[in-house]
């Protein structure tokens, strides 16, 4: 987004609301704001209808301050929980069909492409277990196979939330959930590995645990999509009403799944490694 | 003479500089733009024998297309095969085989959200697999050229014509267009570019012709000459903004607190629906200018009249034909060039005095038939037959055409 498209006309500034010109003087864009700095500036996503105590909103708040750019960012979702967050951030937000993010993104960003040579513009899936795992998989796996430049984020909360609780194909098996009345009978698709298989530069497992850790796994995952391949970050981001933990316990959940099956795991191929350390250090020097 | 030699070396270095920077450019940027009406109207055109396949091919040339995303299916293959063969030369920017209809079909919505001038093709099976996708398309007021090439829906399985998938497309808020021949499916291919991303319309446009019978098949065409080509889409004059974070942040979603069941829930969709509806309508406009009107009367003063789109209208100007020669009798056609927006006002007028009309139709639900009593109903006092109608493949002989105008007589077919 050029700057201007959201600067206040001179003379309209005290019929704007205190939100949009805190947007405008505080808001993250141009310069990448660090999680540390969170209180301080005008962040992208503030208000929305999420479930208190979500897990998955936290995350989407941390991914929104790991955007190297968000001024020249396009969001994409799908049905889900996620999209109702999504939906709020101040950053254009394509909402399509039924597990088509993929493919929509696959053409968004082809697009872009061709109309802005000199800019680089990032395309960033968020969509849940059911919308990627399930009804979006082909998509997923092909937009994988094309090496699309974009990145891919599957808030994982392991369960069909919005539509009410039921077993998605990244549920764990026996889990007790609609349409699994007698507990889920297959084991948790492993996207990591099919990430892998199908050559993905940069693959990310992390929980909401450590937020500095999570803008900076996305910030990396950005980046890398825009230069050197398609990238993937599988989140825990659990839903605490479906699976019944209780507010005041969704982080110590997050902790326990993450000791206990969903550790931190970053695979990075050599040319996105190459890369992120032909950026990185330059950034470092300038400082 | 040295300053003379030195001279000579700069203007070959020069014209060597120029003739490296010429091959730079693709073949796309090598053709001069012009004016949608000097391409349609005025620019010198020559007479090619070509198949449908290629009619269309030759239009996605000139149409300064950004991008084309093939699938395979018969009989539209033939057809984005020749596309990727365009993108290979030069004239369309950007090209790939998708993993199947929904994924092409949401593709084109990425695409043209991008802003970028976009296009597919499908057939049949297809067209049903890709229909949940495209008939978001026009609540997304998605400008797009969707070109579709009539076949036999499955089940059982069968490649041949049969047009019942344009039923489906009728109610979808898509523009839709029908072509008879090689010659239109050029025209009103890149015609649709223009009427699609009209700011007042801004609406995916559909030209369908039917399988085998013109994709297959060699006509007349006359074609413009390939160094010219369209002007580009501007995505800043359309209905809603391109999705580039160029303008100012926009949302493809309703808030949350409107999507769910509450009185505004209803009454954004319901206005949503009526304006997609209303673009629909305000295409009419572009058709009468570009394409000479939603139908086209042949003998207005007849009585009986036959009323057909694609390729039932060049069975009918045969049947027309022969009925003059050779049963002595003057026989009316309309041929319905455009279904959506559908021609109401235009047929009322035309069959003002109409005795008898006859709907000769590729398929077996007669979707053209219903369309034309829903829009006569009280408008004309004429019998309206149903059909003749083939399906599944078969072809249809003009014999069967003139059974139906004369009853009494005899045909064999």
């Amino acid at each position: 987004m050029s700057f201007k498209n959201i600067s206040i006309t001179p003379g309209w500034e005290k019929y704007m609301t205190k939100e949009y010109q805190d947007l405008v003087e505080r808001g993250p864009y141009g310069k990448q704001k660090k999680v540390s700095e969170m209180g301080s500036f005008k962040e992208v996503l503030e208000e929305h209808p999420m479930c208190a105590g979500c897990a998955m909103t936290l995350f989407i708040r941390l991914t929104m301050v790991g955007l190297p750019n968000p001024e020249h960012t396009i969001l994409i979702g799908t049905a889900g929980c996620g999209r109702l967050a999504l939906t709020q951030t101040s950053i254009p937000f394509i909402y399509g069909n039924y597990g088509d993010t993929n493919a929509v993104a696959s053409g968004l960003k082809r697009g872009l492409e061709i109309r802005f040579k000199d800019q680089a513009k990032d395309v960033v899936v968020m969509a849940g277990d059911g919308g990627l795992a399930d009804i979006g998989f082909s998509g997923v796996m092909h937009s994988w196979f094309r090496k699309e430049r974009f990145t891919t984020i599957m808030l994982d909360n392991e369960v069909y939330g919005n539509t009410g609780g039921q077993e998605s194909g990244m549920t764990e098996r026996g889990a007790l959930l609609k349409m699994a009345p007698k507990g889920k009978m297959f084991d948790k698709m492993d996207m990591i590995g099919l990430a892998q298989t199908s050559g993905v530069a940069y693959i990310a497992r992390l929980t909401p645990t450590n937020p500095t850790r999570v803008a900076s796994v996305v910030r990396k995952a950005v980046l890398i999509a825009r230069e050197v391949g398609p990238t993937f970050i599988q989140a825990y981001t659990s839903c605490n009403i479906e699976y019944a933990i209780p507010t005041p316990k969704v982080m110590d959940d997050a902790r326990d799944i993450e000791s206990k099956r969903y550790g931190f795991m970053e695979i990075i191929s050599d040319e996105a490694k190459a890369y992120l350390e032909s950026i990185e250090p330059a950034k470092k020097v300038k400082k | 003479m040295s300053d003379s030699a030195g001279v000579k070396d700069v203007t070959a270095e020069k014209l060597a500089e120029i003739k490296e920077a010429a091959e730079e450019l693709s073949a796309g940027d090598r053709q001069k733009i012009v004016t949608p009406e000097y391409m349609f109207f005025e620019a010198p055109r020559e007479r090619a024998f070509i198949t449908g396949s290629e009619a269309a091919k030759e239009a996605i040339r000139r149409s300064n297309v950004d991008v084309a995303i093939s699938y395979p299916i018969t009989p539209q293959s033939e057809t984005m095969q020749q596309v990727g063969s365009l993108w290979a030369e030069g004239y369309v920017k950007e090209y790939y085989r998708g993993e199947e209809e929904i994924g092409v079909m949401s593709a084109i919505a990425g695409s043209s959200r991008a802003g970028a001038r976009s296009m597919t093709a499908t057939a049949g099976p297809g067209l049903m697999r890709g229909m949940e996708v495209i008939a978001s398309w026009p609540g997304g007021r998605i400008p797009a050229v969707l070109l579709i090439m009539c076949r036999v829906v499955n089940c059982p399985l069968a490649i041949q014509p049969d047009n019942v998938e344009l039923a489906y497309l009728l109610n979808s808020g898509i523009i839709l267009f029908h072509g008879e021949n090689q010659q239109d499916f050029f025209d009103y291919t890149m015609k649709a570019f223009i009427i699609s991303e009209r700011p007042e319309i801004t609406l995916p446009v559909a030209v369908a012709v039917d399988g085998f019978f013109v994709t297959h098949a060699r006509g007349y065409v006359n074609i413009p000459s390939k160094d010219i080509k369209l002007p580009p889409r501007n995505p800043y004059a359309e209905a809603v903004p391109a999705m580039d974070n160029e303008n100012p942040p926009a949302r493809l979603s309703r808030d949350a607190p409107i999507q769910k069941s509450n009185f505004i829930s209803y009454h954004v969709h319901a206005s949503w629906q009526q304006e997609v509806w209303a673009a629909n309508d305000r295409a009419r406009r572009y058709i009468n200018k570009y394409m000479g009107g939603l139908i086209e009367v042949v003998n207005p003063e007849a009585e009986i009249m036959l009323i057909a789109s694609g390729s039932a209208v060049s069975q009918s100007r045969e049947a027309v034909r022969q009925a003059e020669e050779e049963h002595n009798t003057k026989i009316g056609l309309i041929k319905v060039r455009s279904l959506r927006p559908f021609p109401t006002l235009e047929l009322r007028e035309a069959c003002k005095n109409v005795k008898r009309i006859i709907i000769p139709e590729f398929n077996h639900m007669g979707w053209l038939h219903r369309e034309v009593v829903t829009a006569l109903y009280r408008h004309s006092t004429a019998e309206i037959v149903p059909g003749p109608r083939v399906f599944g493949g078969m072809s249809m002989p003009t014999e069967m055409i003139l059974q139906t105008i004369f009853p009494e007589k005899k045909f064999s077919f």
